[in-house]
């Protein structure tokens, strides 16, 4: 077996900047997942059945399609619908696309979470349903689903390896590149495999800070 | 005569096919305490969540302060009322929930503070002064900043308790607002009710706490499945009773208290 590390360090600037594009795909997707799963999330629960059944009807499809095939999808037949992009915007499209449902969902359930009886405190005070919403059913929500909020966001940061085959200059696809270029596969492997546990070990980090943040008043004082 | 503060006329409501509420009739005048007393089940807080428009009623009129809840008949026909007519109306109304329904994401000076500030637009500086003298009320100024999580039961029903009067309402609402407690916080949570009573505040109060009916009360309406079966002042009601079924449930509290 050989293991030799030398291979690499031309490399080096490539492999920044792939990891640069895999942190700048996971951010941009996710906050695109997040903004989009909130309007999937509200027509699937508007009293107004045919929004919320084609909401749920967006859930089953993309939840049931595999991310590569919703990168094909728009970066590969998007010009037949006129949509064409860039493998950057169209992956993170795509990013944003397949984890919008299941933020609709980590964000229905926050909502259940919340007692019937909160909210009712608010109406019987003359609040406006706006300001329950962003005072009391928002805040309760998000202690309720940080956890799996976390856990979405560290899935959508490996998903951007997906990217690579759309030819993203991500981290994965510099990775590639370098190992057909210098038959280095496992020292490659090697540098690819710390590259995805820096970022997502960094988002665990940071999901843990934020998730004793939002509890911080569950815990009872002595 | 002064126009009652309440007045509840032919009321029926059901939920599907279950009728909850029968033609129940009841007016509270002001500065009155009502208590609706009965067996669970009996309609008792549908009833209470119907005078705030928690629960929608399907006959009959509620008015309170002389306006008709929760519907608009000014076309003839009844529709119900936009949601800011409704939202301005619950204003004036206050409720105390069995369940306490505290925010557990506020201090107790939040829980009271903010709704001020959201509803009255009130400022930060003015609405925590304002909090702060109603907590203090409720004796509860030294907890202000802890989260109801750090709090008793009944110093979380105080805080509710807090919470609606800070809104300067002319009715107070209490459904159980004592069922929860552990027997022995319930006596804080019914003085802070006893005081208010004194000060004139209009109240309707569903309760299992007969003693307070009794002492407390202008008032008791005692309900069985969804109708009024007596209504008068609680030395008639609850010293006299005449109904079998009135008799009945009094004397399981009698038996209760025995020992």
């Amino acid at each position: 077996m050989s293991f030799d590390l030398s291979a690499i360090v031309p490399y080096g600037p490539a492999l920044l900047s792939g990891l640069a594009n895999t942190l700048l795909c996971w951010i941009a997707g996710s906050l695109g997942a997040m903004a989009l799963g909130f309007v999937v999330v509200l027509c699937r629960l508007s009293p107004i059945r045919l929004l919320s059944a084609c909401a749920l009807a967006y859930t089953e499809i993309i939840r049931g399609t595999p991310p590569l095939l919703v990168a094909f999808f728009i970066y590969g037949a998007g010009p037949s619908f006129g949509l064409v992009l860039e493998p950057l915007p169209a992956g993170i499209f795509a990013l944003s696309i397949h984890g919008s449902a299941y933020m609709a969902e980590i964000y229905r359930v926050g909502f259940n979470a919340v007692p019937r009886g909160h909210v009712e405190a608010g109406v019987s005070l003359g609040l406006t349903p706006f300001a329950i919403f962003r005072r009391v059913q928002a805040p309760e929500a998000l202690v309720a689903i940080t956890p799996s909020l976390i856990n979405a966001l560290i899935v959508i940061s490996k998903e951007t390896s997906v990217l690579s085959i759309i030819s993203v200059p991500e981290l994965t696809y510099e990775v590639q590149k370098m190992s057909i270029e210098t038959f280095a596969a496992f020292e490659s492997l090697f540098a690819l495999a710390i590259g995805y546990w820096i970022v997502v070990s960094s988002i665990t980090k940071a999901g843990n800070f934020l998730e004793r943040r939002v509890t911080r008043h569950t815990v009872r004082s002595a | 005569m002064a126009q009652d503060m309440v007045s509840i006329t032919s009321v029926s409501k059901s939920f599907g096919s279950l009728r909850v509420l029968h033609d129940v009739n009841l007016s509270v005048q002001k500065s009155e305490v009502l208590c609706l007393i009965g067996p669970s089940g009996s309609g008792k807080s549908t009833l209470l969540r119907c005078v705030n428009f928690l629960e929608t009623y399907d006959e009959g009129e509620i008015l309170v302060e002389g306006r008709l809840v929760g519907y608009d008949q000014s076309s003839g026909t009844r529709r119900l009322m936009r949601g800011s007519q409704l939202c301005a109306m619950r204003r004036s109304i206050g409720m105390v929930f069995q369940h306490f329904n505290l925010w557990p994401h506020m201090t107790a000076l939040d829980n009271v503070a903010d709704p001020l500030r959201q509803v009255k637009g009130m400022s930060r500086k003015d609405a925590h002064s304002k909090a702060m003298a109603t907590l203090e009320k409720v004796g509860l100024a030294a907890k202000a900043d802890g989260y109801p999580a750090a709090l008793s039961g009944g110093q979380q029903q105080r805080v509710a308790i807090a919470r609606s009067l800070a809104m300067e309402p002319h009715l107070m609402l209490f459904d159980e607002p004592t069922s929860a407690l552990d027997p022995e916080l319930v006596g804080e949570v019914l003085q802070v009710m006893r005081d208010l009573a004194n000060e004139g505040m209009t109240m309707i109060v569903v309760t299992h706490e007969i003693g307070f009916a009794a002492r407390v009360a202008d008032k008791v309406a005692f309900l069985d499945g969804g109708r009024i079966v007596r209504c008068g002042p609680p030395r008639e009601v609850l010293n006299s009773p005449e109904e079998p079924r009135l008799k009945q449930f009094l004397q399981t509290y009698h038996e209760r208290s025995q020992f």
